[in-house]
């Protein structure tokens, strides 16, 4: 197997970014966050955060940014995934497995139909502060 | 109780990220021996007080939780290294930054396995925050360096998830590369 080297990926690079600018029109950011606090990641978030990535990838969407954060105060319901789509609720979910997170990005991103058996109500804004 | 050896190692990257360190040294290298790992940073470091509490599970550094006063990362590892017949070190100062070193024995039956390193890296490198990370990986078949500033060089930003993808796709390949080569000569 040849080594995948920096010059390989730039030029990857390129292609997709062609790919998505024939593909994509609106320029408007989705924010997926996920929770990779001790407990997300003990329950499986760095898993859920690549199946996230490969499922964007996968969809060929250019606009969408993939962020980490520490523990949301909802370490019952690891991983958790914060979504953030322009012109939609700002929405938390939980248990979101590897096969959840495919569908969040089929579904919620590129469908505008949220997952109605994982989303999770905010914590109290006390637990929160 | 971590279950690989990559969860040991986001643990104390992710330390020292929220130390506030600008360059962050990672060398992972395994072999039929040992699997051994060194973290070093110039963040904020620990003076002597504060290192005589470092492997205590009811301390944390103050600021650094809001809401709990427990650290186990360490406290986690000591144990497993103590486990294994492995060894740990850390050495650290104030103002200018923190070593930690650990082995664990490549043979011992509890020895966890490394992990999904890829996965792990692209998890690493893309943490929120400016700071350099290197990493450094060696196996018995030869090595690979990876940059943090050369990923962003290359990809733009490690937010973006296709640039994700593209990052792991690369990670992966040079790791699936040093894996296969290192298999084959053990062979």
């Amino acid at each position: 197997m040849s080594k995948l080297t920096l010059e390989a990926l730039r030029k990857l690079r390129d292609a997709k970014r062609k790919e998505m600018n024939q593909r994509d029109t609106s320029a408007k950011e989705i924010h997926i966050v996920v929770g990779m606090g001790t407990c997300g990641i003990a329950a499986g978030a760095k898993e859920t955060l690549n199946a996230l990535v490969d499922a964007v990838s996968a969809q060929k969407l250019g606009n969408v940014l993939v962020r980490q954060t520490g523990c949301m105060g909802l370490c019952h319901s690891e991983p958790t995934v914060e979504v953030a789509v322009p012109g939609m609720p700002r929405v938390i979910y939980g248990r979101v497995k590897a096969e959840q997170a495919a569908a969040i990005v089929e579904q919620h991103v590129v469908g505008k139909h949220l997952l109605d058996s994982h989303i999770l109500d905010r914590p109290a804004v006390d637990v929160m502060r | 109780m971590h279950a690989t050896v990559c969860d040991y190692i986001a643990d104390l990257v992710q330390n020292a990220v929220e130390a506030g360190a600008s360059r962050i040294g990672l060398e992972i290298e395994t072999g039929p021996v040992q699997v051994a790992v060194t973290v070093s940073d110039n963040g904020c470091g620990m003076d002597a007080a504060r290192m005589r509490r470092v492997e205590d599970p009811f301390f944390s550094a103050p600021g650094k939780h809001d809401q709990r006063r427990v650290g186990l990362g360490l406290p986690l590892l000591r144990q497993a290294v103590d486990a294994t017949g492995g060894t740990m070190e850390v050495r650290s100062a104030a103002g200018e930054g923190t070593m930690v070193f650990f082995r664990f024995a490549a043979q011992h039956v509890d020895t966890p396995p490394l992990g999904e390193l890829a996965g792990t890296l692209l998890t690493l490198l893309a943490l929120p925050g400016c700071y350099e990370l290197t990493v450094r990986r060696r196996a018995t078949a030869g090595d690979y360096t990876v940059a943090r500033h050369e990923l962003l060089e290359t990809l733009g930003d490690l937010e973006n998830a296709v640039n994700l993808a593209l990052a792991r796709e690369y990670l992966a390949a040079v790791e699936q590369e040093l894996e296969t080569a290192s298999r084959i000569r053990a062979a």
